[in-house]
């Protein structure tokens, strides 16, 4: 037998090809704007085109008279209607001990409007064509008011106010971590490094855009909504509880497939509870689906901070003290998760891979005239290693040492853990040495200096950058998460049946659009109960079908999810032993299973897993006394901590000096991610990760119009998407070390490419340019940008 | 206006207003929900198809304007093999990982049908340039572009034989 096979050929850590592929190449996907209902109407949003506005009357005559219109509903009928705002999911507590500003989010706008793309009206018609002409001649009498996009504006004195019951367009104040204990170490430092930086506001841009069908059926009081979630059951309560009072058991909320998330689908939008609302309404189907433009304006948007940092460090280059304040822009309204992401999963963040003692952190979140803001893949993890990862190259710079050579002085060593930071996490594993080690190996950093020369000589500048992180996901432990201002438990849950004939369905609370969980999970089944994954399907996305589940974001799919599958599968192992037990009257201690078959141990007395399956439903010879007939079982699973993979990025690029343009020229990952399932399907996460933060390093950008509040990049057309020549091939790999709570060692890999590439590829810009003085460079570092850097740092210092 | 068309192989009669593009009446008229929608722009290349053996995203063109075409979609992809199995580009496709939520693929794999019909021996840095009108926010492109090299390849193979 060749050992470096698994025992299982589908079981864990084999690269089988995945399960779903073959509708999707076939054109046989089933997404939500695909679909169609028995007298389906369409339905299509009147927006606002002012950032900030009061509203007036809203004129719907004009509309309702155009052929084939079913109802022009506003924010009016809304509120007549009893219908609910909607809700955050997370409450956080500001550093004087008041709770976070939480002003209403109507679902369609009510007296104000507060963000250009804000919805005041919803036009219902028997065809698209019809909502759209309607949706032009619907009049709103706007009174339009100055606006503010930016943080830094929105705070000051001066500012237009968005919400009256938050002055000076507070959220919250928040902080974490021993102010005093930093401040002292600052008092007593040797040398300050300082960094103040612009995390760029992000547009996650799923290439599916978001839609939604809702249906009524007065004949079982039910309603369904089909929607591009990543978090059914959690839409179901949100939404059923909350906005349309719909009990739960009367209420179906379905995600099909879903054409990529990246958090822009893990909110409760207003969209699906006015869609549902409208067709309860009429009682006919209705169907909206966003156009790009539209998806722009109104799906949420990610990072967007102003923050200040300062490290503490001895003479020798130690790290003493790390000192924070950002401003994080929330946006008009607050997203489901939208005040969580810049505080809890952002400070906690800040000890990097570094043994840095003290840490404070303040956050001030602002709401501002812009779309909300909310998690997008990484969620504050992503801006906490580009502040870190950044500030560490500063320090280097500043006492003259080498990148490599601080980080290592600093790095928490493999023999170290567990490791309590001083900013509430304890990492429970992780070598960040071994991956440093073995990216620079690979990336040959010990040979750049021989192609920076060979670039000099062709008149290119060449630059190198490493950002060495650490995430925390697997979101989360329901007891921290609530005690930090979450209003809902983080566990997942798992269902496996088992069909008399010992085939397999696993019904999971998460949701794959992308990830490859009918491949990852049916490899974990496989595994377990040893049944190739021919015979196992995976189910999700149907509340009607699935227990519960609070869905896919947070790398939280298989280190939460896939340990409730396990736990649910050791469930099943230990009724089948006990079946098993009597059959071969034997004690069920003395009952193993392994590789598919029940045996008593040390005797050639077996009974396959289909045998036991089939007993279990035609219970001849079973223990009916103690035991219930069926095979299926279910398991919760609440995470006792957050996961913490992390590794190493090197990027290396070349900036053209007459132009300013960047091109990436290598770029090497080595990330510890725990146990592998699969891993072919991990490398693809890392691609995909690491291109879209590539693209928040050198391209994307949703830039507002300070004056007019406008989106200027609004389609992709003026939002640069990272496109198939923007990159060289990347070489990513692992170097694992096993998770120590999750019972298959898995960490999770969703979000470590856009955490850890921003910083490595703005450190290699920033090296590139350092003989022009240059020490940091926002991003995007578009041409335009770094021309102008390099125009200002090659101009004569003026006279003192 | 009428229309009369070939479409996957066979011949479609409909009717659809003048102004109706080609993607809406591939999937409203006919049912055909393979080709997708991912902009409103014509830059994300979710909704090529072939007409008559070339790459078009059908969003950027009115259905009338393919009346007596020869129209191919991803559906009917595969039986232009002859048989059930995949189309070999599909099939590099599965085997190289080169899809991921599946919304950009349908698109994809046709752009990469046409482009390694007179490709059959690209480059990555070819490959790279060639995918420059279709997005795709999942893969990172890494494994799309390993999938239409191999994808051409087999296409190819035993061509010359
Ligand atoms: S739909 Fe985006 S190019 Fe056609
Ligand atoms: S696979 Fe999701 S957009 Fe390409």
């Amino acid at each position: 037998m060749l050992d470096n096979l698994p025992a299982n050929p589908t079981g864990i850590g084999a690269s089988i090809l995945r399960k779903e592929d073959r509708r999707f190449l076939t054109g046989r996907g089933n997404y939500v704007a695909d679909l169609k209902r028995p007298g389906m109407t369409f339905g299509v949003f009147v927006r606002s085109p002012h950032a900030h506005a009061s509203l007036g009357a809203i004129d719907t005559e004009a509309a309702r008279v155009v052929p084939g219109v079913l109802a022009v509903l506003t924010g009016a009928d809304l509120a007549a209607d009893e219908v609910g705002g909607i809700p955050c999911g997370w409450g956080i507590t500001g550093r004087d001990g008041q709770p976070m500003k939480e002003p209403a989010h109507p679902a369609l706008a009510l007296g104000k409007v507060r963000y250009v793309g804000d919805a005041v009206a919803f036009v219902v018609a028997e065809t698209a064509e019809a909502a759209r002409q309607a949706a032009d001649v619907v009049e709103v009498a706007y009174d339009v008011l100055p606006s503010v996009v930016n943080v830094l504006d929105a705070v000051r004195p001066d500012a237009p106010v968005l919400f009256d019951e938050a002055p000076g367009n507070l959220c919250c104040d928040w902080e974490m971590g021993d102010r005093a204990a930093v401040d002292a170490a600052f008092a007593g430092a040797a040398h300050v490094a300082r960094l103040s930086l612009v995390n760029n506001r992000l547009v996650g841009n799923p290439m599916e855009p978001r839609a939604a069908v809702a249906e009524y059926d007065p004949a079982g009081d039910r309603t369904t909504l089909w929607t591009t979630s990543q978090f059914p059951h959690v839409v179901r309560l949100l939404m059923g509880n909350f906005v349309l009072k719909i009990p739960q058991h009367k209420l179906r909320v379905v995600a099909p497939d879903v054409g990529g998330g990246f958090g822009v689908k893990q909110f409760h939008y207003a969209e699906e509870a006015v869609v549902t609302w409208a067709a309860r309404r009429l009682g006919r189907a209705v169907k909206w689906v966003c156009e790009r433009s539209e998806g722009f304006i109104s799906d949420a948007h990610g990072r967007d901070h102003v923050t200040e940092a300062e490290m503490a460090l001895d003479e020798t280059g130690k790290f003493l003290a790390l000192r924070v304040s950002t401003l994080a822009n929330m946006g008009g309204y607050l997203s489901t998760f939208g005040p969580n992401i810049p505080t809890n999963l952002y400070a906690p963040l800040l000890a990097g891979v570094y043994t840095t003692p003290a840490i404070h952190c303040e956050v001030k979140c602002v709401f501002t005239n812009t779309v909300p803001v909310d998690a997008y893949r990484g969620a504050g993890r992503p801006e906490a290693t580009f502040v870190l990862e950044r500030l560490v190259d500063v320090c280097a710079a500043e006492l003259g040492m080498d990148r490599i050579a601080i980080r290592r002085r600093n790095m928490i060593t493999a023999d170290a853990y567990p490791y309590q930071t001083p900013v509430m996490v304890q990492y429970d594993s992780g070598d960040p040495v071994g991956c440093m080690d073995r990216a620079l190996e690979i990336a040959d950093w010990a040979g750049f200096p021989a192609r920076r020369e060979a670039a000099a000589r062709r008149g290119v500048y060449r630059g190198i950058g490493i950002s060495t992180y650490i995430e925390a996901c697997g979101l989360a432990p329901s007891r921290i998460a609530i005690r930090l201002g979450a209003r809902g438990g983080l566990y997942e849950s798992a269902a496996i049946r088992v069909h008399p004939t010992g085939h397999v369905t696993a019904l999971m609370g998460t949701h794959s659009h992308g990830q490859g969980h009918e491949t990852t999970f049916a490899q974990i089944v496989s595994e377990k109960l040893g049944v190739p994954v021919e015979n196992v399907d995976i189910v999700f996305g149907d509340t009607d079908r699935v227990q519960f589940g609070m869905g896919t974001y947070g790398s939280r799919s298989l280190v939460v999810g896939g340990t409730a599958l396990s736990k649910a599968a050791d469930k099943i192992i230990l009724k089948g032993r006990k079946i098993a037990a009597h059959q071969m009257e034997a004690a069920i201690d003395d009952v193993v299973f392994e590789g598919g078959t029940f045996r008593v141990a040390g005797t050639d007395r077996t009974r396959s897993f289909e045998e036991i399956s089939l007993s279990a439903y035609v219970p001849a010879d079973f223990p009916l006394e103690i035991l219930e007939p069926g095979l299926e079982e279910q398991a919760f699973y609440d995470p006792v901590n957050f996961t913490y993979p992390g590794g190493a990025h090197i990027a290396e690029v070349e900036i053209d000096r007459e132009t300013g343009s960047v091109r990436l020229v290598s770029y090497v990952a080595v990330d510890d991610v725990g146990t592998v399932i699969n891993p072919m399907i991990v490398a693809g996460q890392l691609h995909g990760g690491i291109v879209q933060g590539v693209g928040q390093a050198l391209c994307e950008n949703a830039a507002y119009d300070e004056g007019s509040g406008q989106l200027v990049a609004g389609s992709f057309m003026d939002y640069c998407m990272p496109r198939a020549d923007m990159m060289p091939r990347m070489h990513v790999e692992t170097h694992n070390t096993r998770c120590s709570h999750t019972d298959l060692g898995t960490k999770g890999c969703g979000e470590m490419g856009t955490i850890g590439s921003p910083a490595a590829v703005t450190n290699a810009i920033v090296n590139a340019l350092s003989g022009l003085g240059i020490t940091h460079v926002d991003m995007p570092a578009s041409p335009n940008r770094i021309w102008r850097v390099m125009q200002t740092a090659q101009l004569p210092q003026a006279a003192e | 206006m009428d229309l009369m068309l070939e479409v996957n192989g066979q011949t479609v009669r409909a009717s659809a207003p003048d102004e109706t593009l080609l993607v809406d009446f591939l999937r409203d008229t006919l049912g055909l929900t393979g080709t997708h929608v991912g902009c409103d722009t014509s830059q994300c290349g979710a909704c090529v198809v072939h007409v008559d053996g070339r790459a078009v995203k059908s969003c950027t063109m009115l259905a009338a304007s393919a009346d007596g075409s020869r129209v191919l979609t991803i559906e009917g992809l595969a039986a232009t093999t002859g048989g059930n199995d995949l189309h070999p580009m599909q099939r590099a496709f599965h085997e190289n990982h080169g899809l991921q939520c599946g919304f950009c693929t349908p698109g994809m794999v046709m752009t990469a049908v046409a482009y390694a019909a007179d490709h059959a021996a690209p480059d990555e840095a070819d490959v790279r340039a060639a995918l420059e009108g279709n997005l795709c926010r999942c893969t990172g492109y890494q494994n799309i572009v390993a999938s239409v090299i191999a994808g051409a390849a087999a296409m190819h193979a035993g061509k010359e034989a």
